[in-house]
């Protein structure tokens, strides 16, 4: 028996399962996905529990529900990828051995990388994080009873996981505040590393015009080094200081401590993977996909699946002894919520930045891209329910993994 | 392609200006394109860098990063900010004849 082993069951990982296990044949193959915790979270619910819209209950599914007949579940740890000798151990120290390998084991935030963060006495009680559940929770918390003062929405470093949700979450603070009739004692403040508000020039320009109108305060090219939790103040590598009463952090996103461990990744833990194929550069029986990826791609839901058709395709020719294909492009695909019921769309690749148009229909939508409309803000409300009852599941979805200039104007 | 002249040599650059190929550089061009970047002279906590950076790019094919450069290059990052102001992985690696650092989405 030929054995496929894939290595975390987020997105990711559990389209990969229930993309492969239907097709490959079960006389011939085994498939095993290990991961370490039972719950699925709804990632991009996270960005709505700050703000009373979504619950913790909202954003919860368990994993079990989500894999398909046939494939082994191992709920551990795991202590260390031995690439070489195509091995996986567990916590537990069996070893399970592999003839291919699907790493995605993710990014995960890690706030003891920025000095004074996590051990300066103001985590979790002025400072908050809302990229783990824990962080949004105690933060939903917090906001219930502020009474007002400079909210700073800092990122720490670049790249961090769904680049366009700090930008969401001061967008909506904005609209939060002001149904709570105090916008006028909150003064926002959005603080980056980037040169402007977002990556891309077109889409960059376009965002800072929304902080702008949104009276929401823009200061780019702010590399942190400490925070100082005893003045409130978050400092940068060249000395400028930001004051805030309430912080919210975007700490440094990593890639899974076993990658270190294994000695597979780069300085953040991310895995070199080739940017088109999605195999790992050093070993050719080993993909990595999602999150746990160096592409230079935005790491999100979105960019897992549609590398997920790209890797499908290519694994399937690995097994048969074929040339892998080129397929991924960077595609990435972005609801930015924008507050007070509107959302706004893009799209993109590595070569091609968000452009103006329709999606996913040319010339009729019902999205519309790089702009903002109350149909985008549905669309986002409404992927909770695609993300658990098609995305998941490998279902067929009427997009196209490459990117498509049709319905773009220039 | 633009070109520029460093060093009495003529380079393809970028329109941003950093050399298009790096075997093109050659250390007497560094100072040249330090003062375009604002950097009278350097000394040679500089150099410590930039041949740190020319080394691990020879060896891995990638521009290291901040990170890299203090994990592996022993480099602190107060000192890389001090060194190259503004912006020391783009400024450092332009002196040092490398493309654009990737930037991350």
């Amino acid at each position: 028996m030929k054995k496929l082993l894939i290595l975390g069951a987020g997105t990711a990982g559990t389209i990969m399962a229930n993309k492969l296990a239907p097709v490959l044949d079960k006389s011939e193959w085994e498939i095993t996905i290990v991961d370490r915790e039972e719950i699925h979270y709804y990632q991009p619910g996270f960005l709505f529990i700050p703000f009373g819209i979504y619950t913790r209950e909202d954003i919860i599914k368990p994993k079990r529900d989500f894999f398909p007949p046939g494939v082994e579940v191992i709920m551990s740890e795991i202590e260390q990828i031995m690439p070489d000798d195509n091995k996986v151990k567990l916590s537990n120290g069996k070893i399970l051995p592999y003839d291919y390998l699907i790493i995605a084991t993710g990014s995960r935030v890690n706030p003891a990388e920025i000095e004074g963060l996590l051990d300066g006495g103001g985590w979790r009680q002025n400072i908050f994080d809302f990229y783990t559940p824990d962080g949004a929770l105690a933060l939903a918390k917090y906001l219930k009873y502020w009474e007002g003062g400079r909210l700073v929405v800092n990122v720490a470093e670049m790249p961090i996981k769904c680049p366009v949700a700090p930008l969401e979450f001061v967008f909506l603070a904005d609209w939060w505040f002001t149904e709570q009739g105090i916008r006028d004692k909150v003064e926002i403040e959005y603080v980056t590393p980037l040169p402007g508000a977002f990556t891309k020039p077109r889409a960059a320009k376009f965002l800072g015009n929304f902080l702008e109108k949104k009276n929401i305060h823009l200061t780019a090219d702010f590399n942190i080094a400490r925070v100082d939790a005893g003045k409130n103040k978050i400092v940068s590598w060249d000395e400028r200081e930001v004051e805030y009463d309430l912080l919210v952090t975007i700490p440094t996103n990593m890639g899974a401590d076993v990658i270190a461990r294994s000695g597979m990744g780069d300085d953040l833990n991310f895995i070199p993977t080739d940017k088109h194929t999605l195999q790992s550069k050093k070993w050719e029986n080993i993909f990595v996909i999602g999150d746990a990826t160096d592409l230079p791609s935005s790491k999100a839901g979105s960019v897992a699946h549609f590398e997920a058709e790209v890797l499908y395709e290519n694994f399937l020719r690995a097994i048969d002894g074929r040339p892998l294909l080129p397929k991924f492009d960077g595609h990435a695909n972005c609801f930015i919520e924008s507050g007070f019921g509107k959302g706004i769309l893009i799209d993109f690749n590595y070569d091609v930045e968000p452009l103006p148009g329709k999606y996913p229909l040319p010339g009729i939508g019902p999205f519309s891209l790089l702009e903002e409309t109350r149909m985008n803000h549905w669309g986002k409300m409404m992927f909770r329910w695609v993300y658990w009852n098609l995305l998941l599941k490998g279902s067929e979805m009427p997009i196209e993994a490459q990117m498509n200039m049709a319905g773009k104007r220039q | 392609m633009p070109t520029k002249t460093y060093a009495g040599k003529t380079v393809e650059v970028t329109d941003e200006g950093f050399l298009v190929n790096p075997d093109d550089w050659t250390e007497d061009m560094a100072p040249e394109i330090a003062k375009e970047e604002g950097i009278e002279e350097l000394t040679d906590m500089h150099w410590k860098v930039i041949r740190f950076m020319r080394e691990d790019f020879k060896e891995r094919g990638q521009i290291p990063s901040i990170r890299r450069m203090k994990n592996v290059g022993g480099i602190p990052t107060a000192d890389l900010y001090k060194l190259f102001p503004g912006a020391p992985a783009k400024k450092a690696a332009k002196i040092a004849g490398l493309g654009k650092p990737e930037g991350c989405v």
